[in-house]
């Protein structure tokens, strides 16, 4: 199957590597980061173009736009890793909508335009009859939107809640291990590498809120956008309100939860026992959805770093591979 | 619920089996003795937990069986949840958001725990809350998030019925 991948950051590079690394019966024919793009038909030389972007910071030639390879590439599925943007969604929303109007499917992490615009991305994808996956965009490796789409059918979703920002929980367990406050903590997090100079979209609760609302999307259909979610992040949390919790042999964690029988879509920290599935350490993610029929089914996992993204990704295109170009 | 039983052997178990029979929940059993009363009675103080609709069955099984109820007590706190409160606890009137709550009639503040890590830093308290049910839980954690969102104050509250 021939793939096309948009975007060179760390989820890019991984799928790339793990592609040239294991083949899977994946051919990538197009290639782009932000300045420069390849198209080979017969197939790229990976590792060449991982090298390529290593030393010199572009995987290819500067004439190639990344549009240019989604509408003249020669591909099956479009990989569209690109960085989330939550104003506009672009320029993920273009190439995705751009693909999927040519009737070719597509594989993405990018929360951006899935929050932002999810009912219409998905019409068009039905409309061309072709598939839109996204389980890289929640929880990185927990193969989430499988268990829910697949794993879980037939049951009705009555809530999910979930750790779904590896940040936030790495700053959470630190201050409760080590009495950090939580300006330590989150120094702490940028030198591992777990946090950004700006952290902003993280610990004020807003990349768990842009999950939330991708799930709710997913389960019940519900057009809710970013703007529909009660968010409030950890930034304002003290060492001693953690401590105050351990008195309970209780902790905190930042907890996303979907419950529509109660129109609930709420980011909050949250006050847990510590035995609680959800009280997952460092940057782990966790996820518990509550259903009719299955009863509650968490799942923990790693929900970031570029090979573990890069699974999500890879789980996608081979489903893609299996069910819809080679399966029928 | 106070009933009286016959001071004989088997007697304040055939009292208490019919509770468990409708589907109360025991919680204590406190005897007393009080020498004014009937000889060879006891009186037992019993604390449980039972739906309203169901303590009609009870009472009317007991009577059925002999028992003498000498009073029925008024419902009790039942339900704890713990949250805590962050922000400028003290200078927004801490005895304001306390009372906000125990004046409800249905809910109070049983337990509470400040740190103060300096006058012009933010406070966290952890306060414990009772209620006669879920219901009324429920109401005085709504009357909570409206003052602590009045008051600017961060409130983190419990999964459910977590603490």
């Amino acid at each position: 199957m021939r793939v096309a991948v948009l975007g060179m950051g760390s989820v890019g590079r991984g799928v790339v590597a793990v592609i040239a690394e294991k083949g899977l019966g994946l051919t990538v024919t197009g290639l782009a980061d932000s300045k420069s793009g390849l198209i080979e038909p017969e197939g790229i030389d990976l590792a060449a173009a991982l090298e390529r972007k290593r030393v010199s910071g572009r995987c290819g030639d500067p004439a190639i736009s990344a549009m240019e390879i989604v509408k003249r590439g020669d591909y099956d599925v479009l990989v569209e890793v690109t960085p989330t943007d939550i104003e506009s969604g672009e320029p993920g929303f273009t190439a995705i909508r751009t693909a999927l109007s040519m009737g070719k499917h597509v594989v993405t992490s990018n929360k951006g335009p899935l929050a932002l615009r999810f009912r219409e991305l998905m019409g068009l994808a039905g409309e061309h009859g072709v598939q839109l996956r996204y389980e890289a965009t929640v929880c990185g490796a927990i193969p989430i939107i499988q268990t829910l789409q697949h794993g879980l059918a037939g049951n009705t979703v009555q809530a999910v809640y979930g750790v779904m920002n590896g940040t936030c929980n790495y700053i959470l367990t630190r201050m409760a291990d080590e009495g950090l406050t939580y300006e330590q903590a989150l120094d702490e997090a940028r030198e591992m590498g777990y946090a950004e100079a700006d952290p902003t979209f993280d610990v004020k609760g807003i990349d768990a809120a842009l999950k939330l609302v991708i799930l709710a999307n997913t389960i019940w259909k519900n057009g809710a956008t970013l703007a529909d979610v009660d968010c409030t992040g950890i930034d304002l949390l003290t060492v001693e309100a953690l401590s105050l919790a351990d008195k309970k042999n209780c902790t905190i964690r930042l907890i996303g939860e979907v419950v529509p029988e109660k129109g609930l879509l709420r980011v909050s920290p949250r006050i847990l026992p510590k035995k609680h599935p959800l009280v997952v350490r460092d940057n782990l993610n966790a996820v518990t959805v509550v259903t009719d029929l299955a009863g509650a089914v968490t799942e923990v996992g790693k929900g970031a770093g570029s090979v573990e993204t890069a699974s999500a990704v890879i789980g996608d295109l081979l489903f893609i591979k299996n069910c819809h170009v080679e399966g029928h | 619920m106070k009933i009286e039983v016959k001071d004989a052997p088997g007697q304040l178990v055939g009292a208490l089996q019919p509770i468990s029979e409708v589907g109360g929940n025991i919680m204590a059993v406190i005897h007393e003795w009080d020498p004014t009363l009937r000889p060879k009675t006891r009186v037992v103080q019993v604390v449980l937990e039972i739906t309203d609709e169901r303590l009609d069955d009870l009472v009317r099984t007991l009577k059925e069986r002999g028992v003498s109820i000498l009073g029925i007590g008024e419902e009790r706190l039942l339900m704890k949840r713990s949250v805590i409160m962050i922000g400028h606890i003290m200078h927004t009137d801490l005895s304001d958001t306390v009372g906000s709550i125990d004046r409800t009639g249905y809910a109070e503040v049983v337990e509470m725990h400040v740190t103060m890590p300096g006058i012009n830093q933010r406070s966290s308290a952890l306060l414990t809350i009772s209620a006669t049910n879920e219901d009324n839980m429920e109401r005085a954690m709504e009357i909570l998030r409206a003052v602590a969102r009045e008051k600017d104050l961060l409130l983190v509250e419990t999964m459910g019925e977590a603490a």
